[in-house]
């Protein structure tokens, strides 16, 4: 029983990761009132962008540097098309998801299927690993693991604590009044696009070079869609992201616990999107207002306009 | 220096929209050059590839025409939903779920009735699938406040695991020899062909009737008003009294149901069984999406721009196997497409103009 709850914990943080960093990333974006749909394409460049570079080089860390450049600079058109030239923003999301897919099927083409041999060696923390029950679990991880959590509460903080964080926030709730204060509003918002887009790529370099080690088209299988629904379930907040990717990556693990129990798999694989679908229901029956979305997401800013 | 200002056009006219429709894919097929080039593929024989295949012979017309069948009809449908501002994103689930519908009634049915009862039962079924899976959102988003991307993604996502355990379940037919589907249609719920094609004309028909209609519904009708007021419009539409959430439900059933129409189309036009969804749809509630923003969300346009993208589907799986090329490469052709789409957009409502004053 021991080894079970072990196990599973285990599995449910290596499944949170990558929704905890894409997750993280959106928040961001969004903070700045810019709704980016682009995450599952990006998701997928910067996993096949990790896996080649890695691949190539032999060294995981120049992949995850790779996948966080092309996650950024692939970001840069949802930025243009949303901030300069106010674009619709589900559309433009769409496009980059489109583009994302397509061109990491693409690139990916030659090494779909080719087993990745260099490890990346896990972070075990002394000590605090041999606590009993989740010691192993929090504690004894890919380094991605670290990295996410790590991100997630640096984020908070500066969302809430630093100047520059204040500054994304207010322009997410009103541009008008942030941009009188000094703020270059356009600028803030194309930090924040390409910082999440960055963000989703090292989620995807965490599917291709940590967690299946592998590339395949359609890896990324809608996780970063859920993202984006985890980032209305975290309410925005980088904190509160942390324990909602976990729980979402514990609905993963289940479904692969409770197939033994001779549970159609399909259902049990459809378990992740009902229950985004769920936990959504729940917080608007709790109190919608709640909510705190950012008053001017997706919602195109003109200079000088009254 | 140079010092770029713009106005608000208030005036677009058709031959504008046309221009700058036109002049937004050339760019975006310089753009999609580029990436042939650096793909290491001449980026002229490639274009001219795609579009020979689809519309330089008189097969690979056929094939586009076949293909533009569920564009027409789901990004007409689309249209009608994008001008409510409601993001519909779960076309391909609607879609799925009209195939699951009228699979069961032809299966159920196919074999008591004849095809003029059987047939229109199908489509029946089909739009009410469609329907059904589309309103789920608009319950949920008017009820609920929950997004509808997110939302129709997810039934996306659970409509094709549905399907799956369906054809691998309960209906895995006889006749499959273990592999997953069901077993073929009866030939009375069978679509007929143009010969000589895979064009199943009645749904054809029906795509371009309901193109039709809903044009006439959106700029005609007082429910045309109510769903632009909705997106146009929330607050003004609340004091006149417009009713939200029946409008959303019926905008959403039929944007739903023309994807379920399309669901039938292809199970008892071309594939003549339930199959796994990728084969079932090949991404067409997704390209409609382009499909109905090329329109400028006029379900009329849809025909042409339908036509238009099928051409790319079908031009796309002729360079998969001439040039080698990976199945992604539509969608990056898609992809570009529809951002340069987009930016086109811009200079549609804005006017540019480039002065020079010293500073």
């Amino acid at each position: 029983m021991e080894e079970i709850i072990i196990s599973t914990l285990q599995r449910a943080m290596v499944a949170g990761t990558p929704l905890l960093l894409a997750t993280t990333g959106e928040i961001i974006c969004e903070r700045s009132g810019i709704l980016n749909l682009g995450v599952e394409g990006v998701m997928a460049l910067g996993a096949v962008t990790a896996f080649i570079v890695t691949m190539t080089t032999g060294s995981p860390w120049l992949g995850v540097l790779a996948a966080l450049a092309a996650g950024m600079v692939i970001s840069i058109i949802h930025a243009f098309t949303s901030v300069t030239l106010q674009a619709n923003q589900v559309v433009s999301g769409l496009a980059l998801t489109m583009l994302g897919l397509g061109l990491a099927g693409m690139v990916g083409k030659p090494y779909v299927g080719k087993p990745l041999t260099i490890k990346m060696e896990d972070i075990t923390i002394p000590i605090l690993s041999d606590i009993p029950y989740i010691g192993k679990a929090l504690f004894s991880q890919s380094p991605f693991f670290f990295m996410a959590v790590g991100l997630a509460l640096v984020s908070w903080f500066f969302l809430q604590r630093t100047r520059l964080g204040i500054q994304i926030r207010s322009t997410g709730e009103n541009p008008k009044a942030t941009e009188t204060q000094g703020v270059n509003v356009f600028l803030i918002r194309y930090m924040s696009v390409i910082i999440g887009g960055g963000f989703s790529a090292l989620a995807g370099a965490h599917l291709s070079i940590s967690y299946s080690k592998s590339w395949i088209e359609g890896m990324t299988a809608g996780r970063g869609w859920i993202a984006i629904a985890l980032t209305i379930f975290a309410l925005w907040n980088p904190g509160r992201a942390i324990w909602a990717a976990f729980l979402f990556g514990g609905i993963f693990v289940a479904q692969y616990l409770m197939q033994p129990l001779g549970i159609s798999p399909n259902f049990l694989a459809m378990l992740p999107y009902i229950a985004t679908l769920l936990i959504l229901v729940l917080i608007s029956l709790k109190d919608p207002r709640k909510l705190n979305a950012p008053a001017m997401l997706a919602a195109p800013y003109k200079r000088g306009e009254r | 220096m140079i010092r770029l200002s713009y106005t608000d056009r208030y005036q677009i006219t058709r031959l504008r929209t046309l221009v700058t429709n036109i002049f937004s894919l050339a760019a975006g097929l310089v753009v999609i050059s580029i990436i042939f080039l650096i793909a290491g593929v001449n980026p002229l024989f490639a274009i001219s590839e795609i579009f020979q295949g689809s519309f330089g012979s008189m097969y690979g017309f056929k094939e586009t025409i076949t293909k533009a069948i569920p564009l027409i009809l789901i990004g007409a449908g689309l249209t009608l939903a994008f001008r409510a501002k409601f993001w519909n994103i779960g076309a391909e689930g609607q879609m799925l779920m009209g195939a699951i519908f009228s699979t069961w009634t032809g299966l159920t049915f196919g074999d008591a009735l004849p095809g003029f009862a059987i047939i229109p039962l199908m489509f029946a079924a089909g739009f009410l699938g469609g329907a059904l899976w589309g309103i789920i959102p608009a319950i949920l988003k008017i009820r609920y406040a929950i997004n509808e991307v997110i939302s129709t993604l997810m039934l996306n996502y659970i409509c094709a695991h549905i399907l799956t355990m369906l054809i691998v379940g309960p209906w895995r037919g006889a006749t499959r020899f273990g592999f997953p589907g069901t077993d073929n249609l009866p030939d009375a719920a069978i679509l007929s062909v143009i010969p000589g094609s895979r064009i199943h004309y009645i749904t054809l028909i029906l795509a371009l009737a309901c193109a039709a209609i809903l044009t006439l519904a959106i700029y005609k009708t007082r429910f045309g008003y109510e769903a632009r007021v909705v997106g146009e419009n929330p607050d003004a539409g609340k004091y006149a009294g417009i009713n939200f959430f029946k409008t959303t439900l019926i905008l959403m059933a039929v944007s739903g149901g023309l994807a379920g129409l399309a669901g039938v189309g292809e199970v008892a036009g071309i594939h003549h069984y339930l199959g796994y969804p990728a084969s079932v749809s090949s991404g067409y509630g997704f390209t409609a999406i382009i499909v109905a923003w090329l329109a400028k969300l006029n379900p009329l346009y849809t025909v042409i721009s339908g036509i238009f993208f099928a051409g790319i589907l079908v031009g796309g799986d002729a360079i998969q196997i001439s040039l080698g090329l990976p199945a992604a490469t539509v969608e990056i052709v898609n992809g570009t497409l529809l951002i340069f789409l987009i930016m086109g957009d811009y200079f549609l409502h804005n006017k540019i103009t480039v002065s020079f004053s010293r500073t």
